[in-house]
């Protein structure tokens, strides 16, 4: 699955990056603790969150993530925007909570 | 070769520059990925740890032929008790910092874990010296 299947599926905003749309996904990560992500996290994998600052693409750049996807409407700092279009990885949105875009997230890529 | 970078505390928006500038030099030494990711991880935990906790500092890197060195020392304030800080769990970051979704007391031990060798020394009120060493 590549990160546009994730766009056209889930009805993802794509606030930057879109170059880095044919990136092959390879699983999830889920958190807002960026240690944890730091730590755990895997290359390929698509980071959900609430966090909107550039860290955020610091850390998605240096694990290769696949993409970034910001819950409940939060929009990306600026700053976020221009790393992400830098490094072409791609910063996503949703409305919908962690919780909820979560399940649909993993609904669909374990199909 | 050695490469030297000054990090400044509080500055988040630099934060995470010198893990990136080390990570294409080893892409380009064409060092084993898995090897790669490791000393990504510990570094920028320890860059973030300059910039969370301390005032200011600067991180030194030396990439010979089977191993990188890295060494981060600040002035800052120092870490009382180092077996403590070790601790997953383990932060006194403020609440700002906090928000931003760091101190979940998770960088030392990632450290420890990505790194084979990490040496710690600190004295209170005046600094960290963070000494950590990776094999190829
Ligand atoms: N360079 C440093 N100077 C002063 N104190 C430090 C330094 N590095 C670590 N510490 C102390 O050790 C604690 C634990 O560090 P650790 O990196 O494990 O967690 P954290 O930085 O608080 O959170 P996280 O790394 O998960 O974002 C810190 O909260 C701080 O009290
Ligand atoms: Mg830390």
């Amino acid at each position: 699955m590549k990160v546009s299947d994730l766009v056209d599926e889930l009805g993802l905003t794509v606030y930057s990056g879109a170059k880095g749309l044919d990136r092959e996904i390879t699983g999830g990560y889920v958190s807002d603790l960026l240690s944890d992500v730091m730590g755990n996290s895997r290359e390929g994998q698509v980071w959900i969150t609430l966090q909107v600052h550039q860290n955020v693409m610091a850390i998605a750049s240096l694990k290769d993530l696949a993409a970034v996807v910001l819950v409940n409407n939060f929009q990306p700092h600026e700053n976020t925007i221009r790393h992400s279009n830098d490094e072409n990885i791609p910063v996503l949105g949703t409305c919908l909570p962690t919780f909820e875009i979560t399940g649909k997230f993993y609904q669909l890529f374990k199909q | 070769m050695k490469l030297t970078f000054s990090i400044q505390g509080s500055d988040f928006t630099h934060a995470g520059y010198p893990s990136s500038e080390v990570k294409k030099v080893l892409k380009q030494l064409d060092i084993d990925g898995k090897t790669i990711k490791k000393i990504v991880i510990a570094l920028y935990e320890a860059e973030v740890n300059v910039v969370a906790h301390a005032w200011k500092g600067t991180a030194t890197i030396e990439i010979e032929e089977n191993k990188i060195s890295m060494l981060l020392e600040d002035e800052g304030p120092g870490i009382p008790d180092i077996d403590l800080a070790m601790q997953a769990g383990y932060s006194t970051a403020s609440k700002e910092v906090r928000d931003m979704g760091f101190g979940a007391g998770m960088g030392l031990p990632n450290m420890k874990k990505n790194s084979d060798e990490l040496i710690i020394e600190s004295e209170v009120g005046k600094g960290t010296k963070v000494k950590m060493v990776n094999y190829f």
